[in-house]
């Protein structure tokens, strides 16, 4: 029996991973040069979350999902028209300050708060999932204080599977170290669930869901609410690139006999 | 004066700490010394009294929470105790290792006791206000960073300190209780991802990055995907290397594509992968940023082997590049390490 689910994906929107970054200092605190210029893409990993939910959605008729999502508004809207092509969702948008410099904790009282105030939702039928760890801050925290801000304790990271069975009940496959998965059952939604890979590739552009989505995603980012992000006390020392750069010895001529052996006798010594 | 508290828990045995619980402990004992502050080692998982056994030598006290509901690794479950703990100890600077138990549930913990959390952290700091380094953006940029406001959270990255070794001896350890909270989540085991077999070793001393090369088109106008399989297998077997990829590499499972059986995102290295600590790294048909740069960020001694001369990746990362062909190298590799053998 499928089950009608409501799935809040949270996801940030980050510099693209193949641009050259650098670090700014901003009336703001230490932030990345050229920031509101650099191309933006939706936060992989949390783009896997959203990819799984609309999958989900797709196989649970009834089931609804809505991406909640924090950044300037006019970079919110250039990303929007990409991701708006992918997999039909409602735009949460909430207009504020991207970035790794951040404090977590003020990303998260926003997000709970945007949550919260969606219409008729359904605590019984939530699923609230994101990236486990963004490519900004990459610190893992900000869905599990959602949670906590909206009291779910059943929390799940690094989750790269969920299979929805018939009951209701769902098993979570999460990865731990060694490079396995736990695996763990849990009876029934509400839950939070920070998504690493998954096993969908990106869906390909599908012009139809991008007119359905955009009439919608406007208007939101029209309305949008404009936030600011406490510090918590949170204070930098320094913000730099690492500095070590290697000789590099490059050898051209070497034969494959000759590397081997080089190579050999550099992985037998201690150090 | 800061309160210190070690958050410590048990392996998957539940007979001992983990090494990187022991390193968190080294951590802590190195803070309260320069602080002057009180330490107090928190422990949760298994067996109190067995899990604590060379901990007295660290003269901290002791605190730990039993029970069955507690051996498994679960955010209710977890959160509850750690919250328990970190209550008991009045700590106003909790550390704890970045493991999968912990970080799935500290955030939560720090939100409950009013407290903050920064996580990843190589080292601690500063003088007499504490000070953490971290890296952002995926390992490219490195911060140190602080916080006025307690309690403060820290979780360790693996790696940072050398684990913490006492000699056995009777512990005295106080048992903290806990309700046990509602739970939802059974934990039923681990599985392993659908492949022939374990190819991701942490305690390995060698990384073998494979990259996309060994699937493209070679000199002679084929691929040659079954021989690269047997080769990088034959050479994880002969070095007891630990195997990571690039994303192209392992991208190509899910396109349809013939692609090494062994492989899976578990295995990818880089910013959207993982940045595993290794003392020496070896990167085989590799180009970019993201397996030279990010996804051998911790890793000690670096080589690499690349077809391509002008690998600007490589340059100033990589200690030594070898311009050959992998398939020959690693032929060659495998010989000499059979040989050894
Ligand atoms: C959002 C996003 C996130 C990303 N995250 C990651 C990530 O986490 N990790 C990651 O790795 N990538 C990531 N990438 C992709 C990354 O940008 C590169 O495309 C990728 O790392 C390149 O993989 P590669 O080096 O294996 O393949 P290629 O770039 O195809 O390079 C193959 C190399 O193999 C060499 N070669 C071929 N045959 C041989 C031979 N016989 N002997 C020796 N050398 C040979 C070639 O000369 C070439 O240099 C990401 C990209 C995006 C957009």
């Amino acid at each position: 029996m499928p089950h009608a689910l409501q799935i809040v994906v949270c996801a940030g929107i980050v510099p693209d991973p193949l641009q050259t970054l650098e670090p700014a200092t901003t009336p703001a605190g230490p932030g990345i040069k050229n920031e509101m210029v650099l191309p933006a893409v939706l936060d992989p990993w949390a783009a896997s979350a959203l990819y799984e939910a609309a999958e989900l959605v797709k196989k649970n008729p009834g089931s609804k999902l809505w991406l909640v999502s924090l950044g300037p508004k006019a970079k919110l809207q250039q990303v929007m028209m990409t991701v708006a092509q992918k997999v039909a969702f409602e735009l949460v948008p909430v207009d504020g300050p991207i970035g790794g410099f951040t404090d977590a904790h003020a990303t998260a009282a926003v997000l709970a708060e945007a949550i919260a105030a969606i219409p008729a939702l359904d605590k019984t039928r939530l699923l609230i999932f994101g990236g486990w760890e963004s490519a900004t801050r990459g610190a893992g925290v900000t869905l599990q204080l959602i949670g906590e801000r909206l009291g779910i304790t059943e929390q799940f990271q690094g989750v790269d599977q969920i299979d929805l069975r018939e009951d209701g009940s769902f098993e979570v496959l999460e990865r731990v170290e060694g490079g396995k998965h736990q695996v763990s059952v849990c009876t029934a939604a509400p839950a939070v669930l920070g998504w690493a890979t998954g096993n969908l590739a990106e869906p390909r552009n599908n012009p139809q869901i991008g007119m359905a989505n955009m009439r919608t995603v406007m208007p939101a980012l029209m309305r949008a609410k404009q936030v600011k992000l406490d510090a918590n006390t949170l204070s930098y020392v320094s913000v730099s690139l690492p500095k070590q750069q290697r000789e590099t010895r490059v050898e051209k001529e070497m034969t494959p006999e000759a590397i081997a052996a080089e190579i050999v006798e550099w992985i037998g010594k201690d150090n | 004066m800061e309160k210190i508290l070690v958050l410590a828990h048990a392996d998957d045995s539940g007979a001992s700490l983990t090494r990187h619980s022991l390193e968190t402990v080294t951590a802590g004992q190195q803070l309260a010394a320069k602080l002057g502050a009180e330490l107090a080692i928190g422990i949760v998982g298994g067996e109190a009294a067995t899990l604590a056994k060379t901990l007295p030598s660290t003269g901290a006290k002791l605190l730990a929470i039993s029970g069955e509901a507690f051996k498994q690794a679960r955010y209710a479950t977890d959160a509850a105790a750690c919250e328990a703990l970190s209550r008991a100890a009045a700590a106003t600077i909790v550390l704890a290792p970045h493991s999968a138990r912990f970080a799935r549930v500290m955030a939560g913990v720090a939100h409950r006791l009013g407290g903050l959390i920064d996580t990843h952290i190589g080292t601690i700091g500063g003088d007499a206000a504490p000070q953490a380094s971290r890296w952002f953006y995926r390992q490219r940029i490195e911060a140190i960073l602080a916080r006025s406001a307690r309690p403060w959270f820290l979780l360790v990255d693996a790696g940072s300190y050398a684990a913490f070794a006492g000699e056995a001896g009777g512990a005295a350890v106080e048992a903290i209780t806990v309700e046990t909270p509602a739970v939802r989540t059974t934990v039923s085991g681990f599985r392993a991802p659908k492949q022939d077999e374990q190819t991701i070793r942490p305690d390995a001393k060698l990384l073998f990055v494979a990259g996309a090369g060994w699937t493209k088109k070679q000199p002679d106008g084929q691929t040659h995907v079954e021989e690269a399989g047997k080769l990088i297998l034959g050479f994880l077997h002969g070095s007891g290397a630990s195997l990571g990829s690039s994303k192209s590499l392992v991208d190509q499972g899910s396109e349809g594509n013939s692609v090494l059986p062994f492989l899976t995102h578990l295995n990818q290295v880089g910013q959207t992968g993982a940045t595993p600590r290794h003392p020496k790294g070896l990167a085989t048909c590799c180009h970019g940023e993201e397996p030279h740069v990010v996804g051998w960020r911790f890793i000690g001694q670096r080589r690499a082997i690349s077809l391509d001369p002008n690998c600007g990746w490589t340059r100033g990362k990589a200690d030594v590049v070898y311009i050959a062909d992998a398939f020959q190298v690693v032929a060659k590799l495998n010989e000499l390490l059979a040989a050894k053998k």
